[in-house]
């Protein structure tokens, strides 16, 4: 039976992160009601904890088209959702600090230009010096993206909402999803006391999105991880772009409000049962290391906060986008392992593809996620 | 990295008397503090002053430190000064930076005795220069003998802007005036506390003794102040004040020292996820603990004004019970030899925390301290004020961390040890919530803010070790 408080929809999305708000955002602007069913609220794990970087550089070379298209809808954000969600396009660099660093980054720029993209350019250490004052002297050259950059993660949070609520997506904080039946045509979702049906649900729910799926009778192979991120004391402007380096676990930039925001994939502990994650300080001594390494005049700075955001990993990193295999009108959107912020924008799209036209133009087989369920493992 | 039984962080009343205690049981004890020398806050440079004629002028109650910090100096726990505790993890693992350098040290059981800070109480220009708390006028009249040079005007409420005016006469500084912020009536709602503080009657005259000593300075007084507001520019030039019911009127100010009470320091707690409650009677969270002072976190204690306002005599009480229930846990005393040696410290701990009833209804802060009107900054190191954070909080009822992602509200160095609380009462107040029910900040390390280099140093050391 279908309980008589049922709200109905045209789509269920679970999770109010960044991946379900596009996803929620396209689907009302191509005539869908939609819901978002938020456990928390929305923004509270890896969108709020993410450096957000907005970064083609390096990319997965399955990820590349997705990415150039994203990277294309960044620089009209404002058009999109209303704000520019702080986004600044100052470059993102691939430091070499070391000749032996530079076989590779030549060798990704050689590749990059054999496949037709342009975007990626090396340079050498007189123009590294020149664009980055501050940069150690040591530093050999670089790959850059020059028209990569970043944006501000909470800017971009509260844009996409207010983006949705204006588009009339319903946003139901505090209701986690408990159980799925199938009712005729309609996934019936139940949140506690309440309960939703609709007969597309799109499954965003990051480090959570293997056991939505379980509620569906799906499996899916999905590891979690907790990046460790911190943020300084405000300092004078000194540095635009976002500076990585080869060898190391290093993404270093300054924010709109001069603090360093410094992260790049150190792992703290995540406990996803608790939803909670922790900060292993040793692990991140490597990060200060590296920063200090890079950037001397930072040695004296201070720390002032640091913190982890628990999201999903696939054994790939490559994220899982697609329609179930197995299970009709269920849509993943999920797995992003840590560069999810950038491909936000496109998702909304795809997913409105997905859900509305059952296919997509856009290239995502490699994210099929059908790949992860031959796994012996159960969620 | 190095291993103890037991890391006491802090070397107040609480500190001292745990690891006295602890040492006495053979355990091997460290203790850390940030200050330069032992005594707290209530006990700050006894070692030195204590024989100085500044000493006497401090009050008995301050020279009683001076035997305590020999009884601690020959305890023979390992002590370490100046020195600033940034993490706990589980397990545990402290993280330390003195000199300098970072380290790591490993302890089976760890007693915060971190003590209190003062209630933090935004108002239009409690920024200014010139504008201090009472709590950093006595600690500049403690370690440097300090007076300020121009006439000072002192704002609030509760015993230390009391004993602090009366130490402040005693030094021949110079009173403009005080502002009693105690609201009317209060009075009456504490003396129905009376028969539960009469066994503390010495200090009820204390309080009475202060009293009447600023009276016979002839220290001007303006009863049931309500609202303040500091002036100037660049620094404080004067001093608006408007009693309960009364209009504004506005004084010449050069300094000005503000006090409405004390809050534990629970950033340490909260970070290694102790629970903690909402203390109604003293408005604000205290860490739950057991009758030996042990939080929700097996092995992590907390003793001293950390686990709740009362006072330096039941902080050493609380330190002597921790200290003890550690010795117990390791083997190092029996739990029965440890109950019966607890017994005249709980008897005495029980009398102190009989007279805080009377003292807290007495000195309830007045309902402006967590109202600050719209142009107040509340976040001083993000530059946030009340109409801000109004505003933000009448969108989708959001809580106290949502809010401080979306106006970076508690984001700074001081990690909301500032702003916290009065975030937390502005949202509750337009969203018709008790501040309960919104919730502290999640606190995020570092508890005290390391250097890249620092940090760095670190894990060259441990990579070596």
């Amino acid at each position: 039976m279908m309980p008589a408080s049922a709200q109905g929809f045209d789509v269920a999305v679970i999770g109010g992160g960044l991946h379900g708000l596009t996803a929620a955002l396209s689907l009302a602007r191509g005539g869908r009601s939609v819901v978002i069913l938020e456990r928390n609220w929305v923004g509270r794990h890896a969108s709020s904890a993410t450096a957000a970087g907005v970064r083609t550089l390096g990319r997965d070379l399955a990820e590349v088209p997705i990415s150039l298209e994203s990277m294309e809808m960044w620089r009209r954000i404002a058009s999109i959702v209303g704000d520019d969600c702080g986004f600044h396009a100052h470059g993102q660099f691939k430091v070499a600090e070391f000749d032996g660093h530079l076989p590779a980054l030549q060798e990704r720029e050689a590749t990059m230009r054999r496949l037709g993209y342009r975007h990626e350019e090396m340079i050498g250490a007189a123009e590294l010096r020149r664009l980055i004052p501050s940069l150690s002297p040591h530093c050999v050259g670089a790959l850059i993206v020059r028209n990569d950059g970043a944006a501000d993660p909470h800017r971009t949070i509260a844009a996409f909402r207010s983006a949705c609520e204006r588009a009339g997506v319903a946003i139901v904080e505090g209701c986690g999803v408990e159980a799925v039946e199938r009712q005729g045509p309609d996934w019936l979702l139940r949140c506690g006391v309440r309960s939703f049906h609709a007969p597309a649900v799109v499954n965003a729910a990051g480090a959570w999105a293997a056991r939505v799926a379980s509620l569906f009778g799906e499996s899916i192979d999905l590891g979690v991880r907790a990046s460790m991120m911190m943020a300084t004391e405000r300092l004078a402007p000194f540095l635009a772009p976002v500076v990585s380096v080869v060898g190391r676990a290093l993404s270093f930039k300054q924010s709109d409000q001069g603090t360093l925001v410094i992260g790049g994939g150190l792992q703290g502990a995540a406990d996803i049962d608790r939803q909670r994650s922790t900060v292993n300080f040793v692990e991140l001594a490597k990060g200060a290391r590296a920063s200090a390494d890079l950037f001397p005049i930072v040695r004296g700075v201070r720390i002032a906060r640091c913190w982890t955001g628990i999201e999903a990993q696939t054994r790939d990193h490559l994220p899982v986008i697609g329609a179930s295999p197995q299970i009709p009108g269920l849509f993943h959107s999920f797995g992003y392992s840590g560069h999810g912020f950038q491909l936000v924008p496109v998702l909304g799209e795809i997913m409105r593809d997905l859900v509305v036209d059952q296919k997509t133009a856009r290239s995502i087989a490699a994210f099929a996620p059908a790949r992860l369920m031959q796994g012996r493992h159960a969620a | 990295m190095s291993a103890v039984d037991l890391l006491i962080v802090g070397a107040g009343p609480a500190g001292m008397a745990a690891a006295i205690t602890a040492r006495r049981h053979g355990l091997d004890v460290l203790v850390v503090d940030d200050q330069p020398a032992p005594g707290g806050q209530i006990w700050r440079s006894v070692e030195t002053v204590a024989a100085s004629p500044r000493g006497s002028r401090l009050g008995d109650s301050y020279l009683a430190g001076a035997a305590r910090a020999q009884a601690f100096r020959a305890c023979g726990a390992a002590y370490e000064p100046g020195a600033q505790l940034w993490q706990i993890e589980p397990g545990f693992r402290a993280f330390v930076t003195s000199g300098g350098k970072a380290r790591t040290i490993s302890a089976s059981a760890v007693i915060l005795a971190t003590g209190a800070q003062e209630r933090p109480v935004p108002f239009p220009g409690w920024t200014l220069p010139g504008v201090l708390t009472v709590g950093a006028g006595q600690v500049l009249l403690k370690t440097a003998d300090q007076v300020p040079e121009k006439p000072v005007w002192i704002a609030g409420s509760g015993p230390l802007p009391l004993l602090y005016m009366t130490q402040l006469l005693a030094a021949n500084g110079r009173i403009a005036g005080f502002l009693d912020t105690t609201p009317p009536g209060r009075l009456g709602a504490a003396l129905r506390h009376l028969p539960g503080a009469l066994g503390k009657a010495g200090d009820l005259w204390k309080g009475i003794a202060w009293t009447l000593a600023l009276k016979r300075a002839g220290v001007k007084t303006v009863r049931h102040v309500a609202e303040i507001e500091a002036r100037g520019e660049g620094r404080l030039q004067s001093l608006r004040y408007r009693r309960q019911g009364g209009s504004w009127e506005e004084t010449p100010a050069e300094v000005l020292l503000v006090h409405e009470g004390l809050v534990p320091s629970i950033h340490a707690p909260l970070a290694l996820d102790c629970k903690v409650e909402w203390r109604r009677d003293q408005h604000c969270y205290a860490p739950v603990l057991d009758a030996w002072g042990e939080s929700s976190q097996p092995g992590l204690f907390v003793a001293g004004d950390g686990a709740g306002i009362a006072g330096a005599i039941a902080a050493e009480h609380r330190g002597t019970l921790a200290g003890l229930a550690v010795a117990a846990r390791l083997g190092r005393v029996s739990a029965a030899a440890a109950e019966t040696e607890a017994t005249p410290a709980r008897k005495l701990l029980d009398r102190e925390l009989a007279f805080r009833p009377f003292l807290d209804a007495l000195y309830e802060p007045r309902p402006q301290v967590f109202a600050p009107p719209d142009e107040t900054v509340v976040c001083r190191c993000e530059e946030v004020t009340a109409g801000t954070l109004r505003k933000r909080a009448e969108v989708g009822r959001p809580g106290t961390n949502q809010v401080k992602a979306f106006t970076r509200a508690g984001m700074g160095p001081c990690q909301g040890r500032q702003c916290g609380y009065t975030v937390m009462h502005i949202l509750a107040g337009v969203q018709n919530r008790p501040p309960e029910a919104l919730g502290f900040y999640r606190i995020r390390p570092p508890l005290k803010p390391v250097t890249l280099g620092e940090l760095a140093a670190l894990g060259q050391t441990d990579d070596a070790a």
